[in-house]
């Protein structure tokens, strides 16, 4: 079914019933074409753009839990494409292209708001820093603003100015990026790969691979073995664990990521905005909420709960930033598990196992990626080569010395 | 989350910095293959779902840094001995030991 406002319209007269599941309860079939493991956003994308884009509809997505309840449904979705190094901005930048159209792509609201990113600066070197990036933006084709101090206070009046330790001097403004909904993000490409054909096997868990010598030709789950063509991994914190199983060793740790979000208020807070003197982030959704997170916990997990020093750690850099906040209450809280590579930057590569494919290493940035990380992996799974934008994302560049280290904290993955 | 220090006795973890893994081994830079050790050993994982060794430093404390055996699954901590004790029992002399300067 299409929606439109007349398929809204004939459904309120008729009290509601007509409305269909927005995608099928598939039984595995014995083999495909490709296999995605990993029903997140970055798998179902995968699975919308080889259907719609390589014509490859013969297509399953394997997700162990259901569709939502991994990383797609617990980020703080924030969009944007304000990165610094070439190996990163045109790929987050056509990532940013596609949030503009997705909605009309796939028929359904995201809610995609282009309501403005400022990352703010507290001293000299680190206006510095901020200009930096935002002319490699700009470099890129990508808009950039560096706002000063008065600039800012027109924007967001109740930000604390005059915090005697990191007092604001100003910021730099990606008016085009925002926010978007979730869980309507992985919701709409599993609508949008379902209508092409695409089944999407939910509470199936992969449990191991199967082999012709090297090559990978399908997979063993819960539901029995099922063969492919070709098995991409979109995983997220997942990933050591399924690619274990392949006999893959990775540069990459899981870590966990805590998020936040307050009880319901009237408008206050009409963009996202990022403390540069600590680490903390901040946008309200459409019901009211605040919605803020900071730093990963810093140790391997694979717990989907944090501990408290981080809480701690967070509430500091909103009292910092806008004591405005201090009298709200929190709602609720909870972790995800990050995929942390050891640069900070993805991987969307082939592995030494032909028919094997590998999407991983988001850290805590996925959710912006989601819709060109789909792309670009069904590209790479499609032809057997790396999409342009995505072609310094390789597996092999931790071993050639090719990295994407946009923090330049080399390999401590705690502190990308 | 709380660490038992082997020197000051059980503390908060926010006491605690983390530096990671304690399994990866230096390796001998002089060996014939060191280039591939080396990639290993900076930058590959086993990133266990479980029991895991993991180096942490007691900055608010003794400063001794500390080996601690963590789940990653439930943060259950179920040991720690410090540093210079888990080298002495590997037999480990190739500066695997955070902090150690010998």
């Amino acid at each position: 079914m299409r929606y439109s406002w007349l398929s809204i319209l004939t459904n309120g007269l008729s009290g509601q019933s007509g409305w269909k599941p927005a995608w099928r309860a598939a039984t595995p079939k014995p083999a495909y074409d490709v296999i995605i493991v990993g029903g997140g956003g970055h798998g179902l994308a995968t699975a919308y753009y080889l259907a719609s884009q390589h014509g490859i509809r013969n297509v399953a997505v394997i997700e162990k839990g259901y569709i939502g309840s991994g990383n797609a449904g617990r980020n703080t979705t924030i969009i944007r494409s304000n990165y610094l190094l070439p190996g990163n901005e045109p790929f987050y930048e056509w990532s940013m292209k596609l949030w503009e159209g997705l909605e009309q792509e796939l028929n359904y609201n995201a809610m995609v708001s282009q309501r403005g990113i400022l990352n703010l600066y507290h001293s000299d070197a680190q206006r510095d820093a901020y200009a930096r990036r935002g002319n490699a933006m700009r470099l890129s084709g990508v808009d950039s603003q560096l706002l000063d101090r008065d600039a800012v206070r027109a924007m967001y009046p109740f930000l604390d100015y005059d915090n005697a330790r990191f007092p604001i001097q100003g910021g730099l403004l990606q008016a085009r990026a925002g926010t978007a909904r979730h869980d309507a993000v992985v919701w709409g490409y599993a609508r949008g790969a379902d209508r092409l054909g695409v089944d999407i096997l939910q509470n199936c868990e992969v449990t191991g691979f199967l082999s012709e010598g090297e090559r990978i030709i399908g997979v063993e789950t819960t539901r029995g073995p099922i063969r492919a063509g070709k098995v991409g991994l979109a995983v997220a914190g997942s990933t050591t664990r399924v690619a274990s199983k392949a006999g893959l060793r990775l540069p990459i740790e899981s870590h966990v990521l805590q998020a936040f979000v307050s009880e319901g208020l009237k408008p206050a807070i009409d963009g996202v905005i990022t403390f540069g003197a600590g680490h903390f982030y901040i946008s309200q959704s459409d019901k009211g909420g605040l919605v803020f997170g900071g730093d990963i916990d810093g140790y391997n997990s694979y717990a989907q709960r944090g501990n408290l020093p981080v809480v701690e750690d967070v509430a500091e850099g909103g009292m910092a930033l806008m004591p405005r906040i201090g009298r709200v209450r929190l709602l609720r809280m909870w972790g995800g598990i990050m995929d942390m590579s050891m640069d900070g930057s993805p991987i969307i590569d082939r592995t030494p196992r032909p028919g094997l494919y590998l999407n991983a290493g988001w850290c805590y940035g996925g959710f912006k990626a989601t819709p060109a990380s789909g792309w670009c992996f069904a590209h790479l799974i499609a032809r057997n080569e790396p999409h342009e934008v995505a072609r310094l994302m390789r597996l092999d560049r931790f071993r050639t010395g090719h990295l994407i280290d946009e923090k330049g904290v080399g390999a401590q993955p705690n502190l990308h | 989350m709380r660490i038992p220090c082997p020197y000051c006795g059980e503390r908060d973890a926010h006491e605690f910095s983390y530096l990671g893994d304690a399994t990866p081994a230096r390796p001998d830079p002089a060996a014939p293959d060191a280039q591939d050790r080396f990639f290993d050993y900076v930058y590959l994982r086993d990133n266990p779902a479980g029991a895991h060794q993991e180096w942490w430093y007691h900055a608010y404390g003794c400063r001794q840094w500390v080996q601690v055996e963590r789940n990653t699954l439930t943060h259950a901590v179920a040991g720690a001995r410090l540093a210079r004790d888990a080298r002495d029992a590997a037999g480990d002399a190739a500066g695997n030991v955070p902090g150690d300067a010998s």
